[in-house]
Protein backbone atom coordinates (compact mmCIF):
# COMPACT_ATOMS: atom_id res chain seq x y z
CA UNK A 1 0.00 0.00 0.00
CA UNK A 2 1.05 3.48 -0.79
CA UNK A 3 0.26 6.31 1.28
CA UNK A 4 0.86 10.30 0.18
CA UNK A 5 1.63 12.33 3.44
CA UNK A 6 1.04 16.61 2.78
CA UNK A 7 3.39 18.81 4.77
CA UNK A 8 3.49 22.41 5.29
CA UNK A 9 6.35 24.62 5.74
CA UNK A 10 5.10 26.97 8.53
CA UNK A 11 5.83 29.60 11.51
CA UNK A 12 7.28 27.61 14.09
CA UNK A 13 4.79 26.83 17.00
CA UNK A 14 6.58 29.04 19.78
CA UNK A 15 7.00 32.59 17.52
CA UNK A 16 4.27 35.05 18.09
CA UNK A 17 3.38 36.07 15.03
CA UNK A 18 2.68 39.96 14.84
CA UNK A 19 1.38 42.59 11.97
CA UNK A 20 3.93 43.97 9.87
CA UNK A 21 3.36 48.18 11.63
CA UNK A 22 2.29 49.37 7.91
CA UNK A 23 -0.65 46.44 8.23
CA UNK A 24 -0.61 45.07 4.88
CA UNK A 25 1.07 41.52 6.07
CA UNK A 26 2.15 39.27 8.88
CA UNK A 27 5.95 40.30 9.45
CA UNK A 28 7.90 36.64 9.04
CA UNK A 29 10.86 38.15 7.98
CA UNK A 30 13.66 35.95 10.03
CA UNK A 31 11.45 33.84 12.19
CA UNK A 32 12.14 30.44 12.43
CA UNK A 33 10.31 28.49 10.59
CA UNK A 34 9.28 24.58 10.80
CA UNK A 35 7.02 21.62 9.65
CA UNK A 36 3.49 22.24 10.58
CA UNK A 37 3.02 20.11 14.12
CA UNK A 38 -0.45 18.19 12.63
CA UNK A 39 1.70 17.54 9.57
CA UNK A 40 3.93 15.87 11.83
CA UNK A 41 1.70 13.95 13.25
CA UNK A 42 0.76 12.76 9.84
CA UNK A 43 4.19 11.28 8.44
CA UNK A 44 4.51 9.48 11.97
CA UNK A 45 1.31 7.78 10.92
CA UNK A 46 2.64 6.88 7.71
CA UNK A 47 5.60 5.81 9.03
CA UNK A 48 4.06 3.77 12.15
CA UNK A 49 1.85 1.82 9.11
CA UNK A 50 4.75 1.35 7.50
CA UNK A 51 6.67 -0.10 10.54
CA UNK A 52 4.13 -2.65 10.70
CA UNK A 53 3.96 -3.72 7.43
CA UNK A 54 0.89 -2.12 6.34
CA UNK A 55 2.14 0.45 4.04
CA UNK A 56 5.25 -0.45 1.60
CA UNK A 57 6.07 3.51 0.64
CA UNK A 58 5.80 6.61 1.72
CA UNK A 59 5.76 9.66 -0.44
CA UNK A 60 6.04 13.30 0.73
CA UNK A 61 5.30 16.41 -0.23
CA UNK A 62 5.12 19.98 -0.22
CA UNK A 63 3.93 23.26 -1.63
CA UNK A 64 5.47 26.31 -1.47
CA UNK A 65 8.48 28.04 -1.57
CA UNK A 66 11.75 27.03 -2.71
CA UNK A 67 12.45 26.32 1.13
CA UNK A 68 10.07 24.22 1.62
CA UNK A 69 12.51 21.29 0.40
CA UNK A 70 13.68 21.42 4.04
CA UNK A 71 10.38 20.43 5.33
CA UNK A 72 10.24 17.43 2.97
CA UNK A 73 13.64 16.29 3.78
CA UNK A 74 12.49 16.60 7.75
CA UNK A 75 9.38 14.06 5.99
CA UNK A 76 12.50 11.71 4.84
CA UNK A 77 14.29 12.10 8.08
CA UNK A 78 11.64 10.56 9.78
CA UNK A 79 11.12 7.79 7.70
CA UNK A 80 9.27 8.93 3.92
CA UNK A 81 10.64 6.87 0.95
CA UNK A 82 10.72 9.86 -1.65
CA UNK A 83 9.76 13.31 -1.98
CA UNK A 84 7.76 15.94 -3.81
CA UNK A 85 8.14 19.53 -3.77
CA UNK A 86 5.54 21.58 -5.79
CA UNK A 87 7.59 25.08 -5.80
CA UNK A 88 5.51 28.42 -5.98
CA UNK A 89 5.88 31.92 -4.87
CA UNK A 90 2.36 32.37 -4.94
CA UNK A 91 0.38 32.56 -1.53
CA UNK A 92 -1.06 29.15 -2.01
CA UNK A 93 -4.78 28.87 -0.73
CA UNK A 94 -6.56 25.14 0.35
CA UNK A 95 -8.50 24.69 -2.79
CA UNK A 96 -5.46 25.54 -4.77
CA UNK A 97 -3.09 23.27 -2.73
CA UNK A 98 -6.38 20.02 -3.04
CA UNK A 99 -6.43 21.16 -6.76
CA UNK A 100 -2.40 20.37 -6.99
CA UNK A 101 -2.60 17.50 -4.72
CA UNK A 102 -4.99 15.58 -6.53
CA UNK A 103 -2.96 15.75 -9.79
CA UNK A 104 -0.57 14.16 -7.69
CA UNK A 105 -3.04 11.61 -6.10
CA UNK A 106 -3.88 10.97 -10.11
CA UNK A 107 -0.30 10.19 -11.32
CA UNK A 108 0.67 8.22 -8.04
CA UNK A 109 -2.32 6.46 -7.01
CA UNK A 110 -1.80 6.55 -3.20
CA UNK A 111 -3.99 3.93 -1.03
CA UNK A 112 -4.29 6.50 1.78
CA UNK A 113 -3.50 10.77 1.77
CA UNK A 114 -2.58 11.82 5.28
CA UNK A 115 -2.88 15.59 6.27
CA UNK A 116 -2.74 17.41 9.19
CA UNK A 117 -6.16 18.75 9.96
CA UNK A 118 -4.94 22.32 9.74
CA UNK A 119 -1.73 24.63 9.58
CA UNK A 120 -1.06 26.86 12.58
CA UNK A 121 -0.80 29.91 10.09
CA UNK A 122 -3.64 30.00 8.62
CA UNK A 123 -6.05 28.01 10.81
CA UNK A 124 -8.33 27.04 7.61
CA UNK A 125 -8.98 23.27 8.23
CA UNK A 126 -10.03 23.02 4.52
CA UNK A 127 -7.45 21.15 2.31
CA UNK A 128 -8.40 17.02 3.25
CA UNK A 129 -11.58 17.96 3.10
CA UNK A 130 -11.20 20.03 -0.35
CA UNK A 131 -9.29 17.03 -1.48
CA UNK A 132 -11.65 14.72 -0.71
CA UNK A 133 -14.44 16.72 -2.32
CA UNK A 134 -12.54 16.87 -6.08
CA UNK A 135 -11.13 13.24 -5.77
CA UNK A 136 -14.43 11.59 -4.55
CA UNK A 137 -12.17 9.96 -1.28
CA UNK A 138 -14.32 9.66 1.59
CA UNK A 139 -12.12 11.25 4.14
CA UNK A 140 -11.48 10.56 8.84
CA UNK A 141 -11.13 14.04 9.82
CA UNK A 142 -9.82 15.05 12.80
CA UNK A 143 -8.23 11.50 13.83
CA UNK A 144 -7.35 10.39 17.00
CA UNK A 145 -7.19 6.33 16.12
CA UNK A 146 -6.54 4.88 12.13
CA UNK A 147 -6.22 1.37 11.88
CA UNK A 148 -6.19 -0.08 8.04
CA UNK A 149 -7.73 -3.69 7.61
CA UNK A 150 -9.07 -5.55 4.38
CA UNK A 151 -9.60 -2.72 2.35
CA UNK A 152 -10.56 -0.27 4.19
CA UNK A 153 -9.79 2.20 7.10
CA UNK A 154 -11.24 2.76 10.62
CA UNK A 155 -10.85 6.39 12.11
CA UNK A 156 -11.78 7.44 15.16
CA UNK A 157 -12.31 10.96 14.76
CA UNK A 158 -12.25 13.93 17.34
CA UNK A 159 -15.48 15.49 17.33
CA UNK A 160 -17.21 18.29 19.67
CA UNK A 161 -19.36 15.58 21.86
CA UNK A 162 -16.69 13.44 22.12
CA UNK A 163 -15.42 10.70 19.65
CA UNK A 164 -16.85 9.33 16.07
CA UNK A 165 -15.46 6.05 14.31
CA UNK A 166 -16.57 6.09 10.61
CA UNK A 167 -15.18 3.33 8.32
CA UNK A 168 -14.10 4.42 4.79
CA UNK A 169 -13.47 2.16 1.62
CA UNK A 170 -9.96 2.35 -0.12
CA UNK A 171 -8.39 4.81 -1.22
CA UNK A 172 -8.93 7.73 1.65
CA UNK A 173 -7.68 10.65 3.06
CA UNK A 174 -7.12 10.74 6.59
CA UNK A 175 -6.42 14.12 8.74
CA UNK A 176 -4.51 14.00 11.83
CA UNK A 177 -5.99 15.72 15.54
CA UNK A 178 -3.38 16.28 18.26
CA UNK A 179 -3.50 12.82 19.90
CA UNK A 180 -3.32 10.68 16.92
CA UNK A 181 0.34 9.56 18.03
CA UNK A 182 3.66 11.51 19.68
CA UNK A 183 5.75 12.13 16.52
CA UNK A 184 9.89 10.46 16.98
CA UNK A 185 12.83 13.19 16.58
CA UNK A 186 14.42 12.21 13.11
CA UNK A 187 18.28 10.72 13.97
CA UNK A 188 21.43 12.17 12.78
CA UNK A 189 22.37 9.17 10.67
CA UNK A 190 18.66 9.21 9.07
CA UNK A 191 18.86 13.34 8.70
CA UNK A 192 21.87 12.14 6.46
CA UNK A 193 20.16 8.92 4.90
CA UNK A 194 17.53 11.66 3.94
CA UNK A 195 19.84 14.10 1.85
CA UNK A 196 19.84 11.00 -0.55
CA UNK A 197 16.32 10.27 -0.95
CA UNK A 198 15.07 11.29 -4.37
CA UNK A 199 12.66 14.50 -4.79
CA UNK A 200 10.92 15.53 -7.81
CA UNK A 201 10.07 18.88 -8.44
CA UNK A 202 7.13 20.95 -10.06
CA UNK A 203 5.82 23.94 -10.77
CA UNK A 204 1.56 24.92 -10.13
CA UNK A 205 1.68 24.48 -13.99
CA UNK A 206 3.27 21.54 -14.58
CA UNK A 207 0.08 19.99 -12.52
CA UNK A 208 -2.45 22.40 -14.79
CA UNK A 209 -3.69 24.44 -11.59
CA UNK A 210 -4.13 28.11 -11.65
CA UNK A 211 -2.67 28.71 -8.07
CA UNK A 212 -3.57 32.44 -7.89
CA UNK A 213 -5.07 33.07 -4.79
CA UNK A 214 -9.53 33.31 -4.47
CA UNK A 215 -9.43 35.29 -1.58
CA UNK A 216 -7.29 38.30 -1.03
CA UNK A 217 -5.96 39.54 2.29
CA UNK A 218 -7.10 43.18 2.63
CA UNK A 219 -5.11 43.42 6.03
CA UNK A 220 -3.84 43.04 8.80
CA UNK A 221 -4.32 43.81 12.53
CA UNK A 222 -3.48 43.18 16.35
CA UNK A 223 -6.44 41.25 18.10
CA UNK A 224 -8.06 43.65 20.66
CA UNK A 225 -5.69 44.14 24.00
CA UNK A 226 -7.27 42.95 27.51
CA UNK A 227 -6.74 45.85 29.74
CA UNK A 228 -4.68 45.19 32.50
CA UNK A 229 -5.86 42.93 35.09
CA UNK A 230 -4.93 42.93 38.97
CA UNK A 231 -3.27 40.67 41.40
CA UNK A 232 -5.63 39.87 44.49
CA UNK A 233 -4.00 39.00 47.72
CA UNK A 234 -6.40 35.89 48.57
CA UNK A 235 -9.84 33.72 47.63
CA UNK A 236 -11.74 35.86 49.92
CA UNK A 237 -10.86 39.09 47.69
CA UNK A 238 -11.47 36.87 44.61
CA UNK A 239 -14.69 36.01 45.50
CA UNK A 240 -15.63 39.59 46.39
CA UNK A 241 -14.39 41.02 43.08
CA UNK A 242 -16.16 38.18 41.28
CA UNK A 243 -19.64 39.08 43.26
CA UNK A 244 -19.26 42.89 44.00
CA UNK A 245 -17.10 44.59 40.92
CA UNK A 246 -17.53 42.01 37.90
CA UNK A 247 -20.96 41.13 39.21
CA UNK A 248 -20.83 37.63 36.98
CA UNK A 249 -21.35 35.20 40.16
CA UNK B 1 -28.73 38.14 -1.63
CA UNK B 2 -29.49 34.69 -0.57
CA UNK B 3 -28.24 33.08 2.10
CA UNK B 4 -27.99 28.87 3.08
CA UNK B 5 -27.16 28.55 7.12
CA UNK B 6 -26.31 24.86 7.51
CA UNK B 7 -28.27 23.69 11.05
CA UNK B 8 -26.15 21.86 13.49
CA UNK B 9 -28.77 19.24 15.38
CA UNK B 10 -29.20 16.12 17.02
CA UNK B 11 -32.39 15.30 14.53
CA UNK B 12 -34.60 16.09 17.42
CA UNK B 13 -33.40 19.62 17.95
CA UNK B 14 -31.04 22.61 16.55
CA UNK B 15 -28.02 23.18 18.98
CA UNK B 16 -26.82 26.74 19.84
CA UNK B 17 -24.40 27.30 17.60
CA UNK B 18 -27.44 27.19 14.47
CA UNK B 19 -28.28 30.68 16.26
CA UNK B 20 -24.88 32.22 16.08
CA UNK B 21 -24.73 31.75 12.74
CA UNK B 22 -28.48 32.74 11.82
CA UNK B 23 -26.93 36.16 13.74
CA UNK B 24 -24.09 36.12 11.18
CA UNK B 25 -26.14 35.64 8.09
CA UNK B 26 -28.62 38.87 9.38
CA UNK B 27 -25.35 40.74 8.94
CA UNK B 28 -24.80 39.78 5.54
CA UNK B 29 -28.72 40.38 4.92
CA UNK B 30 -30.75 39.02 2.76
CA UNK B 31 -33.53 35.92 2.58
CA UNK B 32 -31.60 33.27 5.04
CA UNK B 33 -32.99 29.71 4.16
CA UNK B 34 -31.89 26.92 6.47
CA UNK B 35 -30.64 23.36 6.08
CA UNK B 36 -31.62 20.76 8.48
CA UNK B 37 -30.20 17.67 6.73
CA UNK B 38 -30.43 14.27 9.01
CA UNK B 39 -32.65 11.30 9.58
CA UNK B 40 -35.99 11.43 11.24
CA UNK B 41 -35.28 15.65 12.15
CA UNK B 42 -38.97 16.72 11.10
CA UNK B 43 -38.78 18.05 15.09
CA UNK B 44 -35.64 19.45 14.40
CA UNK B 45 -36.84 21.35 11.08
CA UNK B 46 -40.04 22.29 12.89
CA UNK B 47 -37.62 23.77 15.50
CA UNK B 48 -35.37 25.17 13.04
CA UNK B 49 -39.30 27.09 11.39
CA UNK B 50 -39.37 29.06 14.70
CA UNK B 51 -35.41 30.67 14.84
CA UNK B 52 -36.75 34.33 14.24
CA UNK B 53 -35.60 35.94 10.71
CA UNK B 54 -35.76 32.70 8.87
CA UNK B 55 -37.59 32.75 5.36
CA UNK B 56 -37.57 28.88 4.80
CA UNK B 57 -36.37 25.74 6.35
CA UNK B 58 -35.54 23.17 3.92
CA UNK B 59 -35.33 19.57 5.17
CA UNK B 60 -33.37 17.35 3.77
CA UNK B 61 -34.57 13.67 6.03
CA UNK B 62 -33.15 10.60 5.02
CA UNK B 63 -31.45 7.75 6.24
CA UNK B 64 -27.92 8.72 4.23
CA UNK B 65 -27.88 11.94 6.34
CA UNK B 66 -28.43 10.25 9.97
CA UNK B 67 -24.85 10.88 10.84
CA UNK B 68 -23.53 14.12 9.22
CA UNK B 69 -21.45 11.82 6.82
CA UNK B 70 -19.40 14.30 4.76
CA UNK B 71 -19.00 12.16 1.78
CA UNK B 72 -22.83 12.63 1.52
CA UNK B 73 -23.64 16.01 3.02
CA UNK B 74 -21.57 17.92 1.25
CA UNK B 75 -23.36 16.83 -1.91
CA UNK B 76 -26.38 17.52 -0.67
CA UNK B 77 -24.92 20.95 0.21
CA UNK B 78 -23.10 22.06 -3.01
CA UNK B 79 -26.20 20.82 -4.87
CA UNK B 80 -28.81 22.93 -2.70
CA UNK B 81 -25.82 25.72 -2.49
CA UNK B 82 -25.74 26.31 -6.20
CA UNK B 83 -28.88 28.71 -5.85
CA UNK B 84 -26.95 31.07 -2.76
CA UNK B 85 -24.85 34.22 -2.94
CA UNK B 86 -23.60 32.71 0.60
CA UNK B 87 -23.61 29.63 2.43
CA UNK B 88 -22.80 29.23 6.29
CA UNK B 89 -21.97 26.86 8.53
CA UNK B 90 -20.97 26.65 12.55
CA UNK B 91 -16.84 25.81 12.71
CA UNK B 92 -17.90 22.99 14.70
CA UNK B 93 -16.21 20.17 14.32
CA UNK B 94 -19.37 19.05 11.67
CA UNK B 95 -19.12 22.25 9.87
CA UNK B 96 -15.56 22.23 9.84
CA UNK B 97 -16.03 18.37 8.09
CA UNK B 98 -18.57 19.46 5.78
CA UNK B 99 -18.14 22.86 4.63
CA UNK B 100 -15.31 22.78 2.70
CA UNK B 101 -15.51 19.48 1.21
CA UNK B 102 -19.18 21.35 0.02
CA UNK B 103 -16.86 24.69 -1.13
CA UNK B 104 -14.48 22.34 -3.66
CA UNK B 105 -17.66 20.88 -5.12
CA UNK B 106 -18.60 24.01 -5.72
CA UNK B 107 -15.02 25.53 -6.66
CA UNK B 108 -15.44 28.15 -4.11
CA UNK B 109 -12.06 29.54 -1.97
CA UNK B 110 -14.03 29.04 1.49
CA UNK B 111 -13.41 31.12 4.64
CA UNK B 112 -12.70 29.67 7.90
CA UNK B 113 -14.01 30.84 11.33
CA UNK B 114 -14.93 34.91 10.33
CA UNK B 115 -15.75 36.89 13.31
CA UNK B 116 -17.07 39.97 11.68
CA UNK B 117 -18.97 40.44 8.56
CA UNK B 118 -17.34 43.58 6.74
CA UNK B 119 -19.33 43.68 3.85
CA UNK B 120 -20.84 41.23 1.58
CA UNK B 121 -17.68 39.56 0.59
CA UNK B 122 -15.31 40.97 2.98
CA UNK B 123 -15.09 39.45 6.24
CA UNK B 124 -12.47 39.76 9.46
CA UNK B 125 -11.25 35.98 10.97
CA UNK B 126 -7.92 35.30 13.14
CA UNK B 127 -4.75 33.44 11.93
CA UNK B 128 -1.90 32.63 13.62
CA UNK B 129 -3.96 31.55 16.64
CA UNK B 130 -5.73 34.52 17.01
CA UNK B 131 -2.59 36.43 17.41
CA UNK B 132 -3.39 38.61 14.44
CA UNK B 133 -6.72 39.39 12.67
CA UNK B 134 -7.26 39.25 8.72
CA UNK B 135 -9.75 40.86 6.85
CA UNK B 136 -10.28 39.03 3.93
CA UNK B 137 -12.19 39.43 0.73
CA UNK B 138 -13.35 36.72 -1.44
CA UNK B 139 -13.19 36.61 -5.46
CA UNK B 140 -16.02 33.73 -5.67
CA UNK B 141 -19.43 34.39 -6.85
CA UNK B 142 -20.58 31.85 -3.83
CA UNK B 143 -19.43 32.72 -0.38
CA UNK B 144 -18.76 29.86 1.67
CA UNK B 145 -17.79 30.89 5.26
CA UNK B 146 -17.53 28.82 8.32
CA UNK B 147 -18.73 31.61 11.29
CA UNK B 148 -16.55 31.48 14.88
CA UNK B 149 -19.76 30.97 16.81
CA UNK B 150 -18.70 32.89 19.84
CA UNK B 151 -18.21 36.30 17.76
CA UNK B 152 -21.78 36.83 17.51
CA UNK B 153 -24.91 37.28 19.25
CA UNK B 154 -27.26 34.44 18.90
CA UNK B 155 -30.66 35.90 17.44
CA UNK B 156 -34.08 34.47 19.10
CA UNK B 157 -34.60 30.74 19.12
CA UNK B 158 -38.46 31.79 18.78
CA UNK B 159 -40.62 34.39 17.14
CA UNK B 160 -40.50 32.98 13.52
CA UNK B 161 -42.30 31.35 11.28
CA UNK B 162 -40.66 29.66 8.13
CA UNK B 163 -42.26 27.48 6.07
CA UNK B 164 -40.42 24.18 6.42
CA UNK B 165 -40.13 22.24 2.59
CA UNK B 166 -39.35 18.74 2.84
CA UNK B 167 -37.02 17.53 -0.31
CA UNK B 168 -36.83 14.46 -1.65
CA UNK B 169 -33.72 12.14 -3.08
CA UNK B 170 -30.80 11.26 -1.39
CA UNK B 171 -27.19 11.72 -1.80
CA UNK B 172 -25.20 8.79 -1.15
CA UNK B 173 -21.59 8.46 -1.70
CA UNK B 174 -21.71 5.23 -0.66
CA UNK B 175 -17.93 5.72 0.49
CA UNK B 176 -18.42 5.61 4.32
CA UNK B 177 -20.03 4.06 6.84
CA UNK B 178 -20.73 5.35 10.52
CA UNK B 179 -19.43 2.96 12.76
CA UNK B 180 -20.22 4.29 15.95
CA UNK B 181 -20.16 7.54 18.76
CA UNK B 182 -18.82 7.82 22.41
CA UNK B 183 -20.50 10.95 23.42
CA UNK B 184 -19.49 12.36 26.80
CA UNK B 185 -22.54 12.69 29.23
CA UNK B 186 -22.93 15.34 31.82
CA UNK B 187 -25.30 16.93 33.58
CA UNK B 188 -23.14 20.38 33.21
CA UNK B 189 -23.37 22.93 30.41
CA UNK B 190 -22.20 22.01 27.39
CA UNK B 191 -18.61 23.65 26.92
CA UNK B 192 -19.60 25.88 24.16
CA UNK B 193 -22.65 27.09 25.69
CA UNK B 194 -21.47 27.74 29.50
CA UNK B 195 -21.78 31.16 31.05
CA UNK B 196 -18.95 29.99 33.35
CA UNK B 197 -16.03 27.63 32.75
CA UNK B 198 -13.74 26.39 34.99
CA UNK B 199 -10.62 24.91 33.15
CA UNK B 200 -7.95 22.83 34.58
CA UNK B 201 -4.27 22.71 33.11
CA UNK B 202 -1.14 20.60 33.87
CA UNK B 203 -1.14 22.26 37.40
CA UNK B 204 -3.82 19.68 38.11
CA UNK B 205 -1.84 16.75 38.42
CA UNK B 206 -3.84 13.82 37.37
CA UNK B 207 -7.17 13.23 36.65
CA UNK B 208 -8.78 12.78 40.42
CA UNK B 209 -7.92 16.19 41.18
CA UNK B 210 -10.19 17.48 38.60
CA UNK B 211 -12.89 16.43 41.34
CA UNK B 212 -11.94 20.00 42.73
CA UNK B 213 -12.88 21.92 40.12
CA UNK B 214 -15.90 19.79 39.10
CA UNK B 215 -17.61 20.18 42.55
CA UNK B 216 -16.56 24.12 42.36
CA UNK B 217 -17.93 23.91 38.52
CA UNK B 218 -21.47 22.67 40.29
CA UNK B 219 -21.95 25.24 42.90
CA UNK B 220 -21.63 27.99 39.53
CA UNK B 221 -23.37 25.79 37.39
CA UNK B 222 -20.66 25.95 35.64
CA UNK B 223 -18.99 23.92 32.64
CA UNK B 224 -15.26 22.06 32.81
CA UNK B 225 -12.87 22.90 30.75
CA UNK B 226 -9.04 21.90 29.97
CA UNK B 227 -5.44 22.86 28.41
CA UNK B 228 -4.25 20.64 25.69
CA UNK B 229 -1.72 19.76 28.09
CA UNK B 230 -4.30 17.98 30.97
CA UNK B 231 -6.00 16.46 27.66
CA UNK B 232 -2.44 15.21 26.20
CA UNK B 233 -1.16 13.85 29.78
CA UNK B 234 -4.96 11.77 30.11
CA UNK B 235 -6.68 13.92 32.66
CA UNK B 236 -9.69 14.43 31.16
CA UNK B 237 -10.84 13.54 27.76
CA UNK B 238 -10.55 15.78 24.26
CA UNK B 239 -13.96 17.08 24.34
CA UNK B 240 -12.76 19.45 27.04
CA UNK B 241 -10.20 21.06 25.38
CA UNK B 242 -10.10 24.64 25.15
CA UNK B 243 -7.82 26.20 22.17
CA UNK B 244 -6.45 27.15 19.24
CA UNK B 245 -7.80 23.30 17.95
CA UNK B 246 -10.16 22.72 20.54
CA UNK B 247 -13.17 24.44 21.28
CA UNK B 248 -13.24 28.26 21.42
CA UNK B 249 -15.53 29.60 24.14
CA UNK B 250 -16.37 33.19 25.25
CA UNK B 251 -18.42 32.79 28.95
CA UNK B 252 -19.08 35.82 30.98
CA UNK B 253 -16.48 34.04 33.55
CA UNK B 254 -13.38 32.10 33.11
CA UNK B 255 -11.43 30.52 35.85
CA UNK B 256 -8.05 29.22 34.89
CA UNK B 257 -6.63 27.18 36.97
CA UNK B 258 -3.03 25.48 36.77
CA UNK B 259 -2.97 26.45 33.62
CA UNK B 260 0.59 28.24 32.11
CA UNK B 261 -1.35 30.17 29.25
CA UNK B 262 0.32 28.78 25.86
CA UNK B 263 -0.89 31.38 23.27
CA UNK B 264 -2.68 27.95 22.28
CA UNK B 265 -4.75 28.09 24.83
CA UNK B 266 -5.04 31.76 25.32
CA UNK B 267 -6.47 31.81 21.37
CA UNK B 268 -9.79 29.69 22.38
CA UNK B 269 -10.64 31.60 25.60
CA UNK B 270 -9.32 35.17 25.74
CA UNK B 271 -12.04 36.61 24.45
CA UNK B 272 -14.28 35.71 28.04
CA UNK B 273 -15.66 38.79 29.68
CA UNK B 274 -13.94 38.06 32.64
CA UNK B 275 -10.85 35.82 33.57
CA UNK B 276 -9.30 34.76 36.98
CA UNK B 277 -6.07 32.75 36.81
CA UNK B 278 -4.97 30.89 39.89
CA UNK B 279 -1.51 29.61 39.29
CA UNK B 280 1.84 29.47 41.65
CA UNK B 281 3.85 30.50 38.76
CA UNK B 282 3.36 34.49 38.93
CA UNK B 283 5.17 34.85 35.69
CA UNK B 284 2.83 32.48 34.20
CA UNK B 285 1.62 34.21 31.02
CA UNK B 286 -2.16 33.80 31.69
CA UNK B 287 -1.74 36.40 34.53
CA UNK B 288 -1.27 38.98 31.04
CA UNK B 289 -4.94 38.52 29.94
CA UNK B 290 -6.37 38.06 33.45
CA UNK B 291 -8.64 40.30 34.62
CA UNK B 292 -8.15 38.70 38.61
CA UNK B 293 -4.85 36.85 39.19
CA UNK B 294 -4.36 34.95 42.28
CA UNK B 295 -1.04 33.85 43.02
CA UNK B 296 -1.49 30.46 45.28
CA UNK B 297 -1.03 27.13 45.28
CA UNK B 298 -4.42 25.63 43.42
CA UNK B 299 -4.21 22.78 46.04
CA UNK B 300 -4.81 25.48 49.07
CA UNK B 301 -7.09 27.86 46.82
CA UNK B 302 -9.86 25.70 44.93
CA UNK B 303 -10.88 24.33 48.35
CA UNK B 304 -10.67 27.58 49.59
CA UNK B 305 -13.13 28.69 46.52
CA UNK B 306 -15.41 25.53 47.20
CA UNK B 307 -15.63 26.79 50.63
CA UNK B 308 -16.45 30.58 50.16
CA UNK B 309 -19.23 30.04 47.27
Amino acid sequence: MKILVAVKRVVDYNVKVRPKSDGTDVDIANVKMSINPFCEIAVEEAVRLKEKGVATEIIAISMGPKQAQEQVRTALALGADRGILVESDEDLQPLAIAKMLKAIVEKESPDLVILGKQAIDGDNNQTGQMLGALTSMPQGTFASEVNVADGRVSVTREIDGGLQTVNLSLPAIVTTDLRLNEPRYASLPNIMKAKRKPMDTFTPEDLGVDATPRVKTLSVEPPAERKAGIKVADVAELVDKLKNEAKVI
Amino acid sequence: MSILVIAEHDNASIKGATLNTVAAAAAIGGEIDVLVAGANCGVAAEAAAKIAGVSKVISADNAVYEHQLAENVALLIADLGKGYSHILAPATTNGKNNLPRAAALLDVQAISDIISVESADTFKRPVYAGNVIATVQSGDAIKVLTVRTTAFDPVAAEGGSASVEAIDGSHNAGNSEFVGEELAKSDRPELTAASIIVSGGRGMQNGENFEMLYKVADKLGAAVGASRAAVDAGFVPNDMQVGQTGKIVAPDLYVAVGISGAIQHLAGMKDSKVIVAINKDEDAPIFQVADYGLVADLFDAVPELDAAL
